[in-house]
C-alpha cells in the first residue's frame, strides 16, 4: 500500500512547512540530494545520545555493541543488493567508492594498450578517476557511442569493446538523462571479453530494485545521501575475489594486522581492508535506517511512482509549450529540459524565486552537452515522496518563463 | 543624481536589452589587450574580459563567453561604463558596484544603468553572476 500522504509526514523537511523565497518549498533536485524521514535522523541522534562509542577499539559492552550495529547495517546493506556482507565497503560516497576501484583496482591491474570504456553521459566522478588512471598505467580512455537519444545499449558496447577492454565503467542510470542501463547484458559482454564491469549506482540504486547478481556487476558504487541516508556515507559493492586484489588507499588504523619497523605491513581482508581510520558511524547506522525505510516503502513501489511521475511531468511540460525536453523517453524520474529562450541558470533562478528547487548547469557531466548541442539545462528529478501538485507548480513555473526577471523585482 | 526614478519594467527592459543584443561581446581583432579568464563554480558562466588601456584611460573594454542573463548584462554594461574612463574613476565605480550588490553604502551617483542590479541580492545564487565581470575587470586594473 502506498501512502503518499503518510509517506510526506514522515519527512520533516516536507512537513514543516518549510519556505524558499517565501514559497512553500517544492523540493525537485533529488538526483542531486534527498530528504531523510524520522527514522535515519533518530538513528543518527541515538548514536550521540545512546550508543556512542568506537567501534571495534575496546572491550566493554558499549563498544561490542556498537561493533554489532555495524556488523547488522552491513548486513542490511548486503541483503538490499543482493550481496554478501563481507561485500560491503562502507566509503564516503559513490566518488569515493569510484576512486576506491581505480586506485586500489584498476591502477594496480592495467598496463600499457589496456583500454577503459566509459560514455559521454557519465558523472564526473565516473570519469576522472579513470582519466588519472590511464596517466599512470598507459591505459586508454574510449567512449562507447551513446544512440541520438542519449542512450547507452549493449549493441554499441559490443561494437566498440575489443580484447584490450579491461574495464567498462558506466552509470546504471545516468545523472542527466536519466536512462536506465542495460546493465545485465552489458556485464554479459564485458564478460564475453574478458573485461569488467564497474557499476555507477549514484542514480539507480535509491531508484531501482538492485540485485547485483542477477545484474552480474562486478563493482557498484552509490551515495547514502540520495536515498534518503545521511551525507559522508556511501558503499562500495565488490565481488569478493575482486576486493581481495584491491589494494587500500587510504591505510592506517582499523585496517591493519600488523607492521614492522622493516615497513611490512599486513592488512585485514576485505571489507575492513578499505576502511581506515574511524568509521563514519553515525552514516552507516542513518544508512541503515534509511534502507529499512526504503524496504518499507517497498522499492517496486517507489519505482511504479517515479515513472508515473516522470510521464505526469513530460505531460506537464509539454502542455506549457514552453519547454525543450531533452529526455521524454527516459525512465526514470528525471526531466531535463530548457525553457524556450530562457537560459538554464535564469531558468533554475525564475524557479527558486517561485519555492522550486532545480538544478541548472551541466550537472557535472561535462562531456554531455556537446552531445546535447547546449551549454547547460535544468534538471528536475523526483523521489518517492514527490506529489503531482509539485509536478504542477514546475510546469506553472514554467508557463511563466518568459517573465524570468520577475525574480530580481 | 538621477532626475526620475527607474521604474521595475525599465530595469527589466535594461537587462534584457545588454542581454539579448550585448554590446561589447567579443574576442579583440587587434592587439593591445589584456584579458583575464573569469568563471563560476555555481553557474555555467565562463567569459574573458579584455582591457585596452591609453595613458590611464580605457579606451576598449570587451568580453565574450558562457554566460547567463544576469553576466551578459552586467558585463556589458560595465564595458560600456568604464571606456573613457580613467582607471581611478573605473576602480571608483566598480567598488561603489560591488558595495551596492553587497548591500553597503555606495555612491549611487557614479553607479548610471549599472544600478539595475540593485535586486540580486533577492536571488543569492546569482550575486557572484553580477559580479564576476566586475572583478575580473578590478583585477586587470589592479595589475597596472
Amino acid at each position: 500500500m502506498f501512502d503518499l500522504a503518510k509517506i510526506r509526514s514522515d519527512f520533516p523537511m516536507l512537513r514543516n512547512g518549510i519556505q524558499m523565497q517565501g514559497k512553500p518549498l517544492v523540493w525537485l533536485d533529488n538526483a542531486s540530494t534527498t530528504f531523510k524521514p524520522d527514522s535515519v535522523i533518530e538513528a543518527v541522534t541515538k548514536y550521540y545520545t545512546e550508543q556512542t562509542s568506537n567501534a571495534h577499539r575496546g572491550d566493554y559492552d558499549l563498544c561490542h555493541n556498537m561493533d554489532l550495529a555495524i556488523a547488522e547495517a552491513r548486513k542490511t546493506v548486503a541483503d538490499f543488493i543482493g550481496a554478501e556482507s563481507r561485500e560491503i565497503v562502507f566509503t564516503a560516497g559513490s566518488t569515493e567508492s569510484l576512486n576506491l576501484i581505480a586506485y586500489g583496482y584498476a591502477a594496480y591491474h592495467l598496463q600499457a594498450g589496456d583500454e577503459i570504456l566509459l560514455t559521454e553521459a557519465e558523472h564526473a566522478s565516473n570519469v576522472l578517476p579513470w582519466f588519472q588512471v590511464a596517466e599512470m598505467t598507459g591505459a586508454k580512455v574510449r567512449f562507447i557511442p551513446l544512440t541520438k537519444e542519449g542512450r547507452l545499449t549493449s549493441e554499441n558496447l559490443a561494437k566498440t569493446i575489443t580484447k584490450n577492454t579491461k574495464i567498462v565503467a558506466i552509470a546504471a542510470v545516468t545523472n542527466v538523462l536519466g536512462y536506465i542501463a542495460p546493465v545485465k547484458e552489458l556485464a554479459e559482454i564485458a564478460h564475453k571479453n574478458g573485461a569488467i564491469l564497474v557499476c555507477d549506482g549514484a542514480q539507480s540504486v535509491p531508484h531501482l530494485k538492485t540485485d547485483v547478481r542477477d545484474l552480474g556487476c562486478d563493482f557498484l558504487a552509490f551515495s547514502g545521501h540520495k536515498m534518503c541516508g545521511p551525507t559522508g556515507i556511501g558503499v562500495l559493492y565488490g565481488r569478493y575475489d575482486l576486493l581481495k586484489e584491491t589494494h587500500a588507499f587510504l591505510t592506517g588504523g582499523g585496517m591493519n594486522v600488523r607492521f614492522k619497523k622493516d615497513c611490512t605491513v599486513d592488512v585485514y581482508e576485505p571489507p575492513m581492508r578499505f576502511e581506515a581510520g574511524t568509521q563514519n558511524i553515525e552514516g552507516i547506522l542513518g544508512l541503515k535506517a534509511a534502507v529499512d525505510y526504503l524496504q518499507s516503502v517497498g522499492m517496486e513501489n517507489i519505482e511504479r511512482h517515479e515513472k508515473e511521475l516522470k510521464r505526469y511531468a513530460v505531460q506537464k511540460l509539454q502542455e506549457t509549450g514552453m519547454a525543450h525536453i531533452y529526455n521524454p523517453d527516459s525512465e526514470s524520474g528525471i526531466i531535463t529540459f530548457n525553457i524556450d529562450g530562457v537560459f538554464a541558470q535564469d531558468a533554475a533562478t525564475l524557479l527558486n524565486s517561485k519555492g522550486i528547487a532545480c538544478r541548472s548547469g551541466q550537472h557535472c557531466a561535462k562531456l554531455l552537452n556537446d552531445f546535447l548541442g547546449t551549454v547547460a539545462t535544468v534538471r528536475a528529478s523526483v523521489y518517492f515522496y514527490t506529489s503531482k501538485e509539485e509536478i504542477d507548480a514546475l510546469a506553472d513555473a514554467v508557463s511563466h518563463g518568459k517573465e524570468f526577471l520577475d525574480a530580481y523585482f | 543624481m538621477p532626475t526620475f526614478e527607474l521604474t521595475p519594467m525599465m530595469m527589466r527592459e535594461i537587462i534584457m536589452d545588454h542581454y539579448s543584443s550585448p554590446r561589447h561581446k567579443a574576442d579583440p581583432v587587434k592587439d593591445g589587450y589584456v584579458s583575464v579568464h573569469a568563471e563560476s563554480t555555481n553557474c555555467i558562466d565562463d567569459f574573458h574580459v579584455y582591457l585596452k588601456e591609453k595613458d590611464g584611460i580605457v579606451e576598449d573594454a570587451l568580453w565574450n563567453g558562457v554566460a547567463c542573463t544576469i553576466s551578459t548584462a552586467s558585463t556589458d554594461i560595465l564595458c560600456d561604463q568604464v571606456i573613457g574612463k580613467s582607471f581611478k574613476e573605473s576602480k571608483y565605480m566598480i567598488e561603489q558596484f560591488l558595495n551596492m550588490i553587497e548591500e553597503k553604502e555606495y555612491d549611487e551617483s557614479v553607479l548610471d544603468e549599472a544600478i539595475v542590479f540593485i535586486n540580486t541580492g533577492k536571488q543569492a545564487a546569482r550575486i557572484h553572476c553580477a559580479t564576476m565581470g566586475w572583478t575580473a575587470m578590478k583585477d586587470l586594473m589592479e595589475d597596472k
